[in-house]
């Protein structure tokens, strides 16, 4: 089966890749292009892990085929940091230990990233239906939340 | 500073700092089970069994062998045939034979999902092709799913050798009935003749997933010397490591066990499904091999916990005191022999000081797959019939169901149903920190409801070990052994930071592969944070008794003159102010001519972990249309003994208490009629999601346990025990029906409700 040739931008970066037509994003990114950021939980989904941003919208990679990559802009977790200066969500999630395995992590942080830029000052009930899409077993959720909310102003630059 | 009783003095122990290895998680740095690679490595699929019960007539693996880019295809005569012997290698009692077989069926598969064979390819599409061009053929037997059908004379019989034991006389029938404890004190008969009142119900629990986000995942490779090396992310890398050896007839030390990031595990990974067949698929390849499950497969193949049968009896006087108190547990242990109804018998009645109190655990085999631990095995199950009972005494009597339980708490001095008597134990502390929580002030509305429930896990303590090195600039790196599930790299390091006297910062703390730490038990049984931070202590300890050797020689002083504190070293007593202090970083400078390296090692088998107890109330309202629960409020109190990292111990109370909402409101395994698994996806099987849930307020009592330098007890198991009576108590309250039967899904409780007239 002939592979399928596909350019497209990825954490800002134009990126070429030869894929089959039957292969996930998520297997492009993590088998072919090395970046294992992304996680699959389920493949079918339901669990959020291998969330990304298509175009600016939150998409799991795991449903979506490399092919329908051609010409998109594509935002991973390896992309949400700028260099070592952590992104706001993220060092909230650190700050209120927003994790315990880690393994949703990285699809909870593109997620909530997302929710904030679309939506910079979430209500409780918003956000918990936003990620609603994304799974934890650890944390309950809990300090989840707090991170989310704790973000927007460190976005807006009023807190370190 | 090791005085427990001195909580103000600790500058590290109790604060909040980011965890060592956040940053890697919060970028997706972090190597996981499925993100390792070797060069020239191959993908592994398995072969499951579609059937529920059959004999294997022949597997044919030559269409498969054919497939171009297949390198190896195996079944069960590529593995040894190991004889029945009991052994205590993870969480619970296992037979390496049942275990190896449960890898991969040898004669007969027992469930649907069971491994008939495995193959290795160039790449994942071709070994999922592979897998499809085995053929095998099948003689389908009766099958059994249900625990308490299995026990009847008609049910097929798994296992021709499995014969009761814990009854007498032995039987003469082999049966699906694997084993029967007791615990049992005093007088039952005479306990129930003295109570008032009396309450008799059947309860029943489904079997529910752990659930964790990151499905099984290694890459093993088999080198032609012989030498083995697995990354894989598990619960214990010396369990794997014991494991693989056994099943696979290697030494011990031609295996090298290399611990990657565990994306949760909660019980269900101290076991291995994949290791030994990734190794044996390498051996026959000659190249490594990588094997990660799909959620299907995890569904489907390893172990949920048991669901069972619990009956209760409970006889009270007026007064709310217990005057007797009976549980059988009857519990799935899945296609081979051991449930968790040890310790589901253990605690179901360890809250309370009974003095006439019996609880009897039965163990049954049927064509599930074989059960694995979930946090605080067994407990959960018993416990939500023995505190739907309490509530339900408390309510016929008249009584505050937190005072009912005050009434009759177990206390330090209290011997335990299962033989220990408790010391130092909070049980109390946590029904007087809920009774005063702002929580049981707020007012409820119509179709709203408040319950109450407890709950008790003894915690383990064993075998860990730990080093400590000072590097050349005085800071340090910190070994352990136990995979980190939840933050334990964190509590770790500050431990030896706060003993060190030096900021948390100054240690690196990671998890040794099998080859460069000592043997550690496996991250189980709340142990972590009390055996392996002994271990740590011990290390940290010996460092700064060599650190005081250094400032002494350089000194020219007796070592018995130099006292350690803030991370210097000082002269004292006569010799006090004679000299500058010397920091860590000082003396590291120095320690080439000082005596060379200092390095410590920890090493405890470590005993008396103290004993947990959970206080939960929960709020909710049931929509009386659907029969939905949406739970408003939740209060999760308990005895954590010292809180190392109080965010991470938080954590723990409100990760475990929603899994717990989860076991009450939704997850059960559903099986068609001819045994299939029928919602092996998270679609299907639903777990707690982020809008199902309310802000979960964990409070953390501190009662310490003086067996731990800080006072620490185990807090990770506790808190997934009291939330299904919980929430059972709470929907009671709510709606007056008394739900017996988890789930208490919208269908079950709108059925329950209309049959009620409610």
């Amino acid at each position: 089966m002939a592979k399928t040739h596909v350019t497209c931008t990825i954490n800002g970066e134009e990126t070429e890749f030869l894929c089959d037509s039957n292969q996930t994003v998520l297997d492009v990114l993590r088998d072919d292009l090395g970046l294992t950021g992304s996680k699959e939980g389920c493949g079918s989904g339901d669990c959020g892990a291998c969330s990304i941003t298509v175009d600016g919208r939150l998409t799991c990679s795991c449903l979506m085929l490399g092919p329908e990559a051609e010409g998109k802009s594509i935002g991973t977790i390896e992309g949400v940091a700028t260099g070592d200066h952590l992104h706001p969500v993220q060092s909230q999630f650190l700050k209120h230990a927003a994790l315990q395995c880690g393994f949703c992590t990285p699809g909870l942080i593109v997620a909530t990233k997302a929710l904030l830029e679309k939506h910079p000052n979430p209500t409780d009930e918003e956000a918990r239906y936003w990620l609603a899409g994304n799974l934890c077993r650890c944390t309950g959720y809990d300090k989840i939340l707090a991170a989310v909310h704790a973000a927007p102003a460190e976005m807006r630059g009023e807190s370190a | 500073m090791n005085d427990i009783s001195l909580k103000d003095a600790l500058k590290v122990v109790g604060t909040r700092p980011v965890r060592p290895d956040g940053v890697d998680k919060v970028v997706g740095r972090a190597q996981f089970g499925g993100d390792a690679t070797m060069p020239g490595m191959i993908f592994g699929a398995t072969v499951r069994s579609p059937h529920a019960h059959a004999r294997i007539k022949k597997i044919n693996t030559a269409k498969a062998e054919a497939l171009k880019g297949v390198k190896a295809v195996i079944t069960a005569a590529d593995m040894p045939e190991i004889v029945s012997e009991e052994a205590f290698v993870g969480e619970g009692p296992m037979n390496f034979r049942d275990l190896s077989n449960n890898l991969m069926a040898r004669d007969k598969v027992l469930y649907d999902g069971h491994v008939v064979a495995a193959v290795a390819a160039s790449s994942m599409s071709i070994a999922k092709a592979a897998a499809e061009l085995v053929e095998v053929e099948y003689e389908v037997l009766p099958h059994v799913i249900d625990e308490i059908e299995a026990m009847a004379d008609s049910a097929p019989v798994l296992h021709s050798d499995v014969f009761t034991a814990g009854v007498d006389p032995k039987p003469t029938k082999p049966s699906n009935v694997a084993k029967r404890v007791e615990f049992a004190k005093g007088d039952l008969a005479a306990g129930f003749a003295a109570a008032d009142k009396i309450i008799e119900r059947t309860y029943k629990t489904a079997p529910v997933h752990q659930a964790y986000i990151e499905p099984h995942a290694c890459i093993a490779a088999f080198n032609a010397d012989g030498q083995c090396t697995v990354i894989c992310s598990s619960q214990g890398q010396f369990m794997v490591r014991a494991y693989c050896a056994k099943l696979l007839g290697i030494d011990i030390s031609d295996i090298r066990v290399v611990p990657a990031e565990i994306g949760g595990g909660f019980g269900g990974k101290t076991l291995v499904y994949l290791e030994p067949l990734a190794l044996a698929l390498s051996r026959k390849a000659g190249r490594p091999v990588r094997m990660v499950m799909d959620r299907v497969d995890v569904f489907r193949g390893t172990g949920p916990t048991s669901g069972g049968t619990v009956k209760v009896k409970l006889g009270a006087k007026k007064d709310g005191t217990i005057t007797a108190a009976d549980a059988e547990i009857i519990l799935q242990a899945g296609a081979y022999p051991g449930s968790p109804m040890g310790p589901a018998a253990m605690c179901c009645w360890a809250m309370y000081d009974i003095p006439n109190a019996r609880a009897v655990g039965v163990d049954v085999v049927s064509n599930r797959p074989k059960v694995a631990a979930y946090r605080a095995p067994g407990a959960p199950i018993s416990t939500f019939g023995t505190e739907s009972a309490v509530d339900e005494m408390a309510r016929e009597l008249g009584l505050d169901p937190i005072e009912m339980r005050l009434k009759n708490a177990a206390k330090n001095g209290t011997k335990a149903l299962y033989g220990p008597t408790f010391q130092n134990i909070g049980y109390v502390e946590t029904l007087e920190a809920a009774k005063a929580h702002p929580n049981l002030q707020a007012k409820l509305g119509p179709n709203q409801g408040r319950g109450v429930a407890t709950g008790f896990w003894f915690n383990i303590g064993g075998e860990s070990s730990a080093s400590l090195a000072v590097n050349e600039d005085g800071t340090l790196v910190l070994v352990s052994g136990s995979p980190d599930i939840g933050g334990s790299r964190a509590s770790m390091a500050m431990m030896a930071a706060e003993i060190l006297g030096i900021e948390v910062e100054h240690i690196r703390p990671i998890v040794g592969d099998t080859a460069s730490v000592g043997f550690t038990f496996l991250t189980g049984g709340s142990r972590v944070t009390f055996a392996t931070g002994m271990a740590v202590c011990e290390a940290t300890n010996e460092v700064v008794k060599q650190l005081r050797g250094r400032a002494a020689k350089i000194w020219e002083i007796d070592v018995e003159a130099v006292e350690w504190r803030d991370g210097s070293a000082y002269p004292a007593g006569d010799n006090a102010g004679k000299f500058e202090p010397l920091s860590l970083a000082d003396i590291a400078a120095k320690a080439a001519r000082t005596g060379g390296p200092i390095t410590a090692k920890g090493a405890v088998n470590a005993q008396g972990a103290g004993p947990g107890f959970g206080t939960h109330v929960v709020d909710v309202e049931v929509d009386p249309e659907t029969g939905h629960v949406t739970v408003l409020r939740y209060t999760a109190v308990q005895d954590v003994g010292r809180a190392i990292h109080p965010s991470y111990v938080e954590g723990q109370i409100q990760g475990g208490t929603v899994q717990g909402i989860g076991w009450a409101l939704n997850e059960e395994y559903i099986y068609t009629k001819d045994g299939r698994l029928d919602n092996a996806s998270f679609l299907d099987y639903r777990v707690p999601v982020a809008s199902d849930l309310p802000a979960i307020d964990a409070v953390l009592v501190e009662v310490p346990n003086p067996r731990h330098p800080f006072g620490a007890k185990g807090v990770g198991e506790v808190p997934i025990v009291p939330p299904m009576a919980a929430v059972a108590n709470a929907i009671c309250a709510a709606t007056g029906v008394r739900m017996t039967s988890l789930p208490m899904s919208p269908p079950k409780l709108k059925a329950a409700m209309d049959a009620a007239g409610k």
